[in-house]
């Protein structure tokens, strides 16, 4: 375990360059792709068993796979970089550290699925970035990695950087899809999917940014290799956003199959929890997944420990389980109030709906006003349940999984920090919550 | 600044017209786009747009992009109004972005807020009267391991404390520059030169 290919060597001079990049190995898997045939890419990849590193943890290989080739017909590369999951902060900061390694992924991906024009779409927010990316760009046609006849094999390539203009919901592929085409970002119908119909009307595959990094190490060393990273159907590494409440909050790059309880608590990783406190739950895969109380977070329904992975965040369901997601590790501490932390969640999926779904329009809208009546300590005990049936309805509801993300976390703060609900009915306001306010710079409770 | 007057959709402006260096970078970036998809260029040249125009985007200048991409005004409306880095309404030389989501919210970002309301004398929304400061908060900025933050113009501030706020917007008061997210040097001096 502690294997690391993506930010190992931040530490070497110039690594966001591209001779820094070169100097650490950088660019030398896409001499050897462009002598591979595309389909032994795709073979390759998958044979690492690399997932989907944005969310839904998809299979890369099988994805590219199922792209369309209509003769004639243009194919499309477009990276995923909006991150806007509240807790994830890894394709930040890998993209502003390492740029290349994103920028040689996609070179070697859109050789790989025959297309001749790629993008990266950014959120507008990381405007840095963006200009982070142009240069590195510009870098890599000055060197001839992009450009006509890469290489001299014969295949051209243009990679561009596109900016968003705020909106969580671009992230959602077909969001975003929607979003590059110079419209709002209201995601589309499916099917069809990307892979048949996407940009431009054209097949298209959507990567995360982490995802298509790991792809010049798999053609280095082999899909084979790669798969011995990690543990089962999780392999690779992992890089995981860590944030709230410990010691080291901060990007790690995992192998998966880390114990959670040493990520959260050995020094290697998060450091344990800051101030001496106690652990109250985990958030471990971004805003959208199931909330965990300390004894499911640490150890299974069955009481085995739970792993960073896939499979064992997962184990038990959604009864006593979560998701990996996007690897944003959100840690809370006794004082947390779970009912207001959720209010806050909700309020962010209300202002986020695209709004073209009336469940998820409406839907979060009424989650957050009934979330803030037990806040304001107006609730009764009724309202828990009608806030258990409102997520109902809109589960498998609308367009987009957006709907899902908004309610998932209510459904699982309802199943595991019931009584904290039933508090704020009791005691209309309770005391964790007014412990909350004074966190910052351990402030002057006045 | 009259944000609330009903026609302060119009700048009063009208010839609005791009510099020339941000004609040309308008120009180039609509080229990374495939033949008539020019469309695609309308964010960064709404961001270029904002820079060029006082942070906000007026009717005027939406109907200006409109004919740079040679498409309908209602196209630009619809995209404009949808994103929320474009600001409809006059906002002050530098907008303060507070990031109020979750891990940010868990770290004392409300008491972040609360402390930029009571030294600027504004509530979140408003602006300062002497144009400086527009106060706004906003969601997840990507930077949670090192919230609180908030982020102006580009430039993110993060592991915010009451003091690095004041000093922040002093300093930013005292250079009393218009900040905007595509920063006004980025539009004169570009790289991107392989189109
Ligand atoms: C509401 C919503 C927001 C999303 N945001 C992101 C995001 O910011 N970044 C990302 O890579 N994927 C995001 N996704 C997942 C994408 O739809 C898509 O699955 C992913 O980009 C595919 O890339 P991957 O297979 O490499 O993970 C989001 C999905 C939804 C439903
Ligand atoms: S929650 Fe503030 S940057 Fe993520």
């Amino acid at each position: 375990m502690g294997r690391q290919i993506l930010i190992n060597d931040l530490d070497k001079e110039g690594v966001n360059t591209l001779s820094g990049y070169k100097a650490i190995g950088g660019y030398t898997a896409i001499e050897k792709a462009l002598k591979m045939k595309p389909e032994e890419i795709v073979e390759e990849v998958k044979k690492s068993g690399l997932r989907g590193r944005g969310g839904a943890g998809f299979p890369a290989g099988m994805k590219w796979s199922f792209i369309a080739k209509p003769p004639g017909v243009p194919r499309y590369l477009v990276c995923n970089a909006d991150e806007s999951e509240p807790g994830t902060f890894k394709d930040r900061f890998l993209m502003e550290k390492k740029p290349h390694i994103l920028i040689e992924g996609m070179i070697i991906s859109s050789f790989a699925l025959g297309a001749n024009t790629s993008y990266i779409y950014i959120r507008g927010e990381m405007m840095y970035v963006f200009h982070i990316l142009e240069k590195a760009i510009q870098e890599a046609y000055d060197a001839g990695y992009l450009g006509k006849n890469i290489l001299g094999s014969g295949y051209d390539l243009d990679l561009h950087v596109h900016c968003g203009g705020g909106a969580y919901i671009c992230g959602e592929e077909t969001g975003l899809i929607e979003s590059l085409e110079g419209k709002r970002g209201n995601p589309r119908i499916k099917p069809p999917f990307p892979a048949v119909v996407g940009l431009y009307g054209c097949p298209t595959v959507v990567n995360n940014v982490e995802t298509l990094a790991n792809v010049p190490w798999i053609v280095n060393n082999s899909g084979d290799e790669y798969a011995k990273i990690g543990i089962g159907k999780s392999t690779g590494t992992k890089l995981i956003s860590a944030s709230g409440h410990i010691n080291k909050p901060g990007v790690y790059e995992i192998e998966l199959g880390v114990p959670v309880e040493e990520f959260i608590f050995s020094d290697k990783y998060c450091g344990g929890i800051r101030n001496g406190k106690k652990l109250k739950a985990v958030v471990a895969g971004g805003s959208s997944v199931p909330i965990l109380p300390t004894e499911l977070i640490l150890k299974t329904a069955k009481g085995e420990p739970r792993l960073m992975s896939y499979e064992s965040l997962s184990d038990g369901g959604f009864q006593t389980g979560t998701m990996l997601g996007s690897g944003g590790f959100i840690v809370m501490d006794e004082d947390t109030s779970i009912v207001k932390n959720l209010w806050n969640f909700t309020r962010f999926y209300h202002h986020e709906s695209c709004g073209q779904c009336s469940p998820c329009r409406e839907g979060t809208g009424w989650m957050e006003k009934v979330l803030h009546k037990f806040i304001e300590g107006h609730a009764q005990t009724k309202d828990i349940d009608l806030l258990w049936d409102i997520q109902r309805k809109i589960e498998g509801k609308t367009i987009c999984p957006l709907g899902e993300a908004a309610a998932w976390p209510v459904a699982a703060a309802i199943r595991h920090f019931r009584s904290e609900f039933e508090e704020y009915v009791h005691q209309g306001k309770n005391m964790i919550d007014v412990k909350h306010y004074y966190r910052l710079n351990n402030l002057q409770e006045a | 600044m009259q944000q609330d007057s009903s026609a302060s959709k119009y700048s009063g402006k009208k010839h609005v017209k791009f510099s020339d260096d941000a004609l040309a970078l308008a120009e180039k970036i609509m080229k990374r786009y495939p033949d008539k998809r020019q469309k695609s260029a309308i964010l960064p040249i709404l961001h270029i747009a904002q820079a060029e125009f006082n942070g906000w985007l007026s009717v005027e200048v939406m109907d200006y992009v409109a004919t740079l991409l040679k498409i309908q005004p209602i196209e630009v409306y619809e995209v404009a109004s949808f994103y929320s880095m474009f600001n409809l309404k006059p906002v002050g030389k530098c907008v303060i972005e507070v990031c109020r989501t979750g891990p940010c919210w868990l770290m004392g970002a409300e008491d972040i807020v609360k402390f930029i309301e009571k030294k600027l004398g504004i509530k979140e929304g408003q602006t300062t009267p002497d144009g400086m400061f527009t106060l706004k908060t906003v969601e997840c900025l990507a930077s949670c391991g090192t919230a609180p933050m908030m982020q102006i113009g580009e430039k993110y501030h993060e592991n915010l404390t009451f003091e690095k706020c004041e000093n922040i917007l002093d300093d930013y008061k005292n250079k009393g520059e218009e900040i905007s997210h595509w920063r006004k040097e980025r539009i004169k001096h570009h790289t991107d030169k392989h189109i």
